[in-house]
C-alpha cells in the first residue's frame, strides 16, 4: 500500500522530520486561498500515486495569484498516466543549494533492512543506482537490533554528506528508520532531501509505501489506505471482491488459483500467440460465490473477447468452482464472452460432471484450454 | 530415499485445533505422515484429530519426541509460531500460513541464521516425499514415488508440474515448496543442495517466477555444483513491470531486475534448459532419464 505524498509528509511531519508548509486543495479557489496562506513561491503538486509527476505536468510552481490558478486549472482534473487528479498539494517552494537521498528498504536477498543515503538526490534514485552504484552509501541493519546511532553517522559520512549539516542528516536517517520499523514500511524515501543556504534540512518530497501484509496492526494507516483509493475502476472492484487482479492490454480473460499457475496461464496465451488481458488469481479454497465473482470482473472489461478458467486443486475444490462457473453464466441468456474451462486437481471428476458443457468449452490440459482460448478471441477479432 | 522427510518425521502441528490445521493434520495422517501432537497455546490436555494437543512446542518435544513442526498458525501470530519452533531446537519447521509481515519474517531469518532448525516457507504449500509422507496441504493423490527432486516457488505451479511428470510415469523423490514471499527459509540453492547430495535424486526440476534474484543465485550454484542435470520453468514472462503478480515476492523492478528473461538466460548460461511450457519441462526431464 502506497500513502500519498501529503500522507506520507504527515507521518514523517509528526515523527518531527522538517517538512515545507503545505495544504491540501481540490479546486482553484482553495489552491489560491492555500498559497496566499502559505506565501508565495509554492509548488502545486498533483497527489495520485505515479512516479514522474513533474515531467508528466503534474507539478507546476506559482510565483503569484495568476500562475497558481493558472496551475491549478491545468492540474486539477487532467489525467495523468491514466489516473484521474481530484487533489493538489500546495506547498512552500524551498529555496536550496543541494539535494540529497535517504531511504529504508528491505534488502530482500539479504533478508535484512538497508539503510541508503546519496548526495545525488533529486533525480531517480533507480538510475543513480544502476548507474553509478557507488554514490548511494548503504548499510544493512539488524532488524531485531535496530538501526545504530553510529549506523546513521557511517552511511552519511560514507556518502560523503558535507560536515556541516551531517548531524541533521544522521537524524532525520534515524527518525525515518524508527517510521518504517514501527508503521512496518516496505519502503521509506526522501527524494529530495532538500538542502537550504543556511544549512537546513528539509524533505521536500516523501514516499511511504506499507506491507500490506501488516496493516492489521496499523489501524490509521489502514484508514488513509480508504482515502488513498484510486485508480482503474475494474482494479477498484478487484479490492472489492479481494482478488489479486492486474490489469494488461491483451483480449484473453484469466481466471485461476496462485500465483504461479495464473501467471503460467498469461505466459502460455502469449507463447499461443493471444494477448492476456488480465493476471487473477482467485487464491485458495475459492468458494462458488467467489469463482461467480471473478467471472463478473473479467465480463465487466470490455478488452476481453474470450476467458480461460485453469483451476488445479489443491485446497480448491473442483466441484465447488464448477458450480460458481454454472451460477454465475445461467444468470445470462447469452453468455457475454466465450469461456474455456480446465479444471484439474481435488475433486476434478466431480467438478466435471456438474459444469454446464451448453455454457462453456471444456478442455482437460493446460496447454489445449489456453489454445482454444486464443482461438475464441481470434474469431471474435476477425468478425 | 528422499529429503528432509521420510516416514520417521515426527510431526507437532501447530494450530491444530483451527479448521485449516485439523483438516490438514488429518489429511498428513490419512497420507501416512507420522503426526504426532498438535500445539495450541491454551489448548493443552485436549485431542485434536486423534492427537494430543499441548500448550507449546517444548511439551511436544519432551512428551511426543517431535522432531518437525507444520504451521497453520494465523499470520498475525506465524512469526512467534516459527520462533517457538525455533527455539524448541527441531529439525524442520514448514510454515504454511499466507500473508505474515514482511518484517516479522526478517527477525525470523536473523533468528534461523543462529540455529540448526531448517525452515521451509511461509506461504508454501509444504513439502512431499511421496509414499512415505507429506507436510502441509500438497494434494497427495497427484504425486508418485521415483527419482525426480523438484523445488517450486509456487504452489499450484508445482501441482501442474507433478501432474506432468507422473502423467508419464515419472515419479518424485520429494518435492518441495519453498514458497512465494520475499524473505524465505530453505531456498533454491539450499534444496539443489539437498538433492544433489541425495543418490536417489537423478534428475531435478526447478520451478521460479518472476522477481528478486533467488534464480539467477541458483543458476551460479547449479553451474558450479550441481552435476545432477536440472530443467527448470520461469513463471511470468508476460508480467509487465511495477505490478505485484499475486505473491509478494512476483515483481518486476522498474529498473529492469527480477524478469523471467534475467532468470532464464542465467539459467540457460548455466546448463539448464527451460521449458516454455510445464510438458516442456516433463520432454527435458524424460530425456535426462532416458
Amino acid at each position: 500500500m502506497k500513502l500519498h505524498e501529503y500522507q506520507a509528509k504527515q507521518v514523517f511531519a509528526d515523527a518531527g522530520v522538517p517538512t515545507p508548509d503545505s495544504q491540501l486543495a481540490s479546486d482553484v479557489d482553495g489552491v489560491v486561498a492555500a498559497a496566499e496562506e502559505i506565501g508565495y513561491p509554492v509548488a502545486v503538486k498533483a497527489q495520485v500515486q505515479v512516479g514522474g509527476r513533474g515531467k508528466a505536468g503534474g507539478i507546476k510552481l506559482a510565483e503569484d495569484e495568476d500562475e497558481a490558478r493558472e496551475a491549478a486549472d491545468s492540474i486539477l482534473g487532467m489525467d495523468l498516466k491514466g489516473y484521474h487528479v481530484d487533489r493538489v498539494l500546495v506547498e512552500e517552494a524551498v529555496d536550496f543549494v543541494n539535494e540529497l537521498y535517504v531511504g529504508i528498504t528491505m534488502d530482500r536477498g539479504e533478508g535484512e533492512p538497508v539503510a541508503m543515503v546519496s548526495t545525488k538526490g533529486g533525480v531517480n534514485i533507480e538510475e543513480v543506482a544502476e548507474e553509478d552504484p557507488e554514490a548511494i552509501a548503504r548499510e544493512h541493519i539488524d532488524p531485531a537490533f535496530g538501526m545504530h546511532p553510529y549506523q546513521a553517522r557511517k552511511a552519511v559520512y560514507d556518502a560523503g554528506v558535507d560536515q556541516s549539516i551531517a548531524r541533521d542528516v544522521s537524524s532525520v536517517l534515524t527518525t525515518l528508520y524508527e517510521l518504517w520499523d514501527e508503521k512496518d514500511g516496505s519502503d521509506a524515501e526522501i527524494n529530495p532531501l532538500m538542502v537550504t543556504s543556511d544549512n537546513e534540512v528539509i524533505a521536500a518530497d516523501a514516499v511511504m509505501n506499507i506491507d500490506e501484509d501488516a496493516l492489521f496492526r496499523q489501524p490509521e494507516l489502514a484508514e488513509m489506505e480508504e482515502e488513498a483509493a484510486g485508480g482503474d475502476e475494474l482494479e477498484q472492484k478487484a479490492d472489492e471482491y479481494g482478488f489479486d487482479y492486474v490489469r494488461l492490454d491483451g483480449n484473453v480473460g484469466i481466471i485461476g488459483n496462485g500465483a504461479g499457475l495464473v501467471m503460467t496461464t498469461l505466459d502460455l496465451v502469449d507463447y499461443y500467440g493471444g494477448e492476456p488481458a488480465n493476471f487473477l488469481d482467485v487464491g485458495g479454497g475459492a468458494k462458488a460465490a467467489r469463482i461467480a465473482n471473478a467471472l463478473d470482473m473479467v465480463f465487466s472489461d470490455d478488452n476481453v473477447d474470450s476467458v480461460v478458467f485453469n483451476i488445479f486443486g489443491g485446497i480448491t475444490r473442483g466441484d465447488e468452482v464448477a458450480r460458481g462457473i454454472n451460477e454465475a453464466l445461467e444468470q445470462f441468456d447469452e453468455i457475454p464472452k466465450p469461456v474455456v474451462v480446465r479444471l484439474a486437481g481435488t475433486n476434478w471428476e466431480e467438478g466435471m460432471e456438474i459444469l454446464n458443457e451448453d455454457l462453456v468449452t471444456v478442455d482437460q490440459t493446460l496447454e489445449g484450454a489456453v489454445q482454444r482460448a486464443v482461438e475464441y478471441a481470434d474469431e471474435v477479432n476477425e468478425q | 530415499m528422499s529429503v528432509l522427510v521420510d516416514d520417521d518425521t515426527r510431526v507437532v502441528v501447530q494450530g491444530i485445533t483451527g479448521g485449516e490445521g485439523k483438516f490438514h493434520a488429518e489429511q498428513m495422517m490419512e497420507y501416512g505422515t507420522n503426526v504426532v501432537a498438535g500445539a495450541v497455546p491454551g489448548k493443552g490436555g485436549q485431542e485434536a484429530a486423534g492427537v494430543p494437543v499441548y500448550d507449546t512446542v517444548h511439551e511436544a518435544v519432551a512428551e511426543e519426541n517431535a522432531d518437525t513442526s507444520v504451521i497453520f498458525v494465523p499470520p498475525a501470530f506465524a512469526g512467534d509460531a516459527i520462533f517457538e519452533s525455533l527455539d524448541a531446537d527441531l529439525d524442520l519447521a514448514v510454515a504454511i500460513t499466507e500473508g505474515i509481515p514482511t518484517q516479522d519474517m526478517a527477525r525470523v531469518n536473523k533468528r534461523l541464521s543462529e540455529t540448526d532448525t531448517r525452515l521451509i516457507g511461509p506461504n508454501c504449500p509444504g513439502l512431499i516425499t511421496p509414499g512415505e509422507a507429506k507436510l502441509g496441504i500438497l494434494p497427495g493423490n497427484i504425486f508418485a514415488e521415483g527419482n525426480v527432486g523438484l523445488v517450486s516457488r509456487s504452489g499450484t505451479l508445482t501441482y501442474q508440474v507433478v501432474d506432468s511428470l507422473t502423467s508419464r510415469g515419472i515419479g518424485q523423490t520429494t518435492a518441495i515448496g519453498i514458497g512465494g514471499d520475499p524473505i524465505i527459509g530453505t531456498d533454491f540453492v539450499d534444496a539443489l543442495e539437498l538433492f544433489e547430495n541425495d543418490p536417489d535424486t537423478d534428475a531435478i526440476v526447478m520451478c521460479g517466477e518472476i522477481g528478486g534474484e533467488d534464480e539467477e543465485e541458483a543458476a551460479a550454484f547449479i553451474g558450479e555444483n550441481v552435476e545432477t542435470p536440472v530443467a527448470g520453468f520461469i513463471a511470468g514472462r508476460t508480467a509487465p513491470p511495477g505490478k505485484r503478480m499475486g505473491h509478494a515476492g512476483a515483481i518486476v523492478s522498474g529498473s529492469g531486475t527480477g524478469t523471467a528473461e534475467s532468470k532464464i538466460s542465467a539459467l540457460n548460461d548455466a546448463g539448464v534448459p527451460v521449458g516454455d511450457t510445464p510438458e516442456e519441462v516433463a520432454d527435458h526431464i524424460e530425456g535426462f532419464l532416458d
